[in-house]
């Protein structure tokens, strides 16, 4: 299968990744090849058939509305690359002017 | 003491024949002398793993101590360990202490075990080499210059060289039972749900299951009966009760109805490899069980309906490293998208934004239907393979892999060639079901496996006929020349 540079930047701009030229190149013939052999897949009879999203047919669980954890949010941020004052520091998001 | 099983160590502490301060300085002693040539680790708690061994040593003289009190095992460096670095073999998270245990940590050391480090693994578990790991590949050791299997080869290679007497691990696609097979220990995948996902890094959700690797399918019998049972923590961790494995390993299997799906001993499988699955087979056949021909028709679209499904779950997985909560972030990033880019492509491996690029294309807008959706549709009929199978026999033989431990680099230029070793795996956690490796008869010095596959929480009849074919065969007590 044949993918553009243009549809890998694409995907690549919506995983919020950023492959350099030649890593482009590689990603073309790579993802290319993989959606060749994904291919397979349409030869399979699937009309009718549900999708199948956990192998053990449960119900998604709930359970109280209630505190379980204490406030650890000093260490959560200790491991955290910029966090100052409780809070997460990033670059700008807003022009200052 | 290394050439012991954990069962037989735990004997031995029981004895007082050793103290587990002695039995834990020995392994970490092994670990520095011999892991440079194989680099199955990537952090040694050798303070901690001393500090817990006294712990166990006190809880033992005061009558305090469980069965595995004291005994030292590793963490594939996937399961959190807190206030110990935990990698998942990424540059992402080389520098991520986590502030929070994994459950299935916290339960080995509420039974008094003793952590001797974190064990190397392809890269968020993306890989079926140990190759794609940040910290350098991992090195069979019955081979240097083969690959030990991935993505938990670090665990397999420890147990393999006894650097460990058991090590926990995880399975996507295959990820315990064919390193367990190409290192020659023993490993099980158990049900989906029956052992907890909390703290452990998530790569494909709907796949994902916690395991461990051993000697014996005794010892990890003793582990999984720790390690299983609900927890609220996971959501999708199931309330079913926990069976005394231990205790139903004597099981007889006379009358066992063992199935051999004609789709996994095609032509893709190594002729040497299907006798020594052959041989297994015939052992079992020998002790009472009724061989049964069966198939899997839907079993050949396993492969590709696996790969849409993990890198769409990975790539969904893997948004939250972003280089702002923890994790690596670039140097002086121009704006937030910035920052997030290129924190990711530095942070991540080629493996690993391949198969999020990958699962990316697949759920973006118009896709959807062509590949997830039918991929989880190609899931469901091989489900029903299975059920339909699970009617007319108990349990499934198969092989672990088509191919021996391959040279190191000599499949990295072709994702797709190595995706397709995992076609014996990767069908079983489609469904759900548990699976067990064992070591079977070497080929050219290299270990071979059976694979023993079970209906949903029938785990405890995997290790019974796995036992059983332990006290006929010693394969799975071979040790690596260099490491006995």
């Amino acid at each position: 299968m044949n993918l553009t540079a243009d549809t890998v930047r694409r995907i690549a701009q919506l995983a919020r990744l950023r492959p350099s030229p030649s890593e482009e190149e590689r990603l073309i013939q790579d993802m290319g090849a993989i959606l060749e052999f994904f291919a397979q897949l349409s030869e399979a009879e699937v009309e009718g058939i549900e999708p199948m999203a956990h192998p053990l047919e449960v119900d998604q669980r709930m359970r109280e509305d209630e505190v379980t954890e204490p406030d650890r949010r000093e260490d959560y941020q200790a491991i955290a690359p910029d966090a100052r004052e409780g809070l997460y520091r990033v670059p700008a998001v807003l022009d200052s002017d | 003491m290394h050439q012991k099983t954990l069962l037989e160590q735990a004997q031995a502490l029981q004895a007082g024949e050793v103290s587990s301060v002695e039995l834990t300085r020995s392994y970490l002693e092994r670990i520095k002398a011999h892991d440079g040539s194989i680099n199955s680790f990537i952090t040694v708690t050798e303070e901690q793993a001393l500090a817990q061994a006294e712990q166990a040593d006190r809880a033992r003289a005061s009558n305090e101590a469980g069965p595995l009190t004291g005994i030292p095992l590793a963490h594939k460096d996937i399961f959190c360990t807190r206030g110990v670095k935990t990698s998942c073999g990424s540059h992402m998270l080389d520098n991520f202490v986590s502030p929070y245990d994994a459950t299935v940590v916290e339960r080995l050391e509420a039974a008094g075990m003793v952590m001797l480090g974190k064990t190397n693994m392809d890269e968020f578990a993306m890989g079926s080499s140990n190759e794609t790991s940040y910290y350098g590949p991992v090195r069979n050791p019955w081979d240097p210059e083969r690959v030990p299997g991935g993505s938990s080869g670090g665990s397999a290679a420890a147990v393999a060289a006894r650097l460990a007497p058991a090590a926990t691990a995880t399975d996507t696609g295959g990820s315990i039972r064919q390193p367990a097979t190409f290192c020659g220990v023993t490993g099980l995948k158990p049900t989906y749900g029956r052992v907890s996902r909390f703290g452990m890094v998530a790569y494909a959700s709907s796949l994902d299951q916690g395991g461990m690797l051993g000697v014996s399918a005794e010892d990890c019998a003793a582990l999984l009966g720790v390690m299983a049972g609900f927890d609220s923590r996971d959501s999708t961790s199931v309330d079913h009760p926990v069976p005394d494995y231990q205790a139903e390993l004597g099981q007889s299997i006379d009358g066992l109805r063992l199935g051999l799906p004609k789709e996994f001993f095609d032509d893709r499988l190594d002729a040497r490899i299907r006798a020594s699955v052959e041989e297994a087979v015939k052992a079992w056949e020998g002790q009472g069980a009724e061989l049964v021909e069966i198939s899997l028709p839907n079993l050949p679209l396993a492969t590709p309906a696996y790969y849409v499904i993990a890198s769409a779950e990975c790539s969904s997985n893997l948004a939250r490293y972003d280089g702002v909560r923890y994790g690596h972030r670039c140097q002086d990033p121009q704006d937030l998208e910035d920052l997030f880019c290129r924190s990711r492509e530095e942070g991540f491996g080629a493996e690993v934004r391949r198969r999020i690029m990958i699962g990316t294309y697949a759920l973006s807008a118009g896709y959807w239907d062509a590949y997830y959706g039918r991929a989880q549709r190609v899931r469901q009929l091989i489900r029903r393979d299975f059920q339909q199978a699970f009617q007319k026999v108990d349990v499934i033989a198969a092989p672990v892999s088509p191919v021996l431990p391959f040279k190191l680099g000599e499949k990295t230029q072709d994702p797709v060639a190595m995706y397709l070793i995992d076609c014996y795996t990767i069908p079983v956690n489609l469904a759900g079901l548990p699976g067990l490796s064992l070591p079977a008869r070497p080929v050219e010095g290299l270990p071979t496996g059976v694979q023993l596959i079970g209906s949903y929480f029938d785990e405890a009849r995997l290790l019974g006929l796995g036992a059983a074919w332990q006290r006929e065969t010693d394969w799975h007590r071979q040790v690596p020349p260099e490491f006995a």
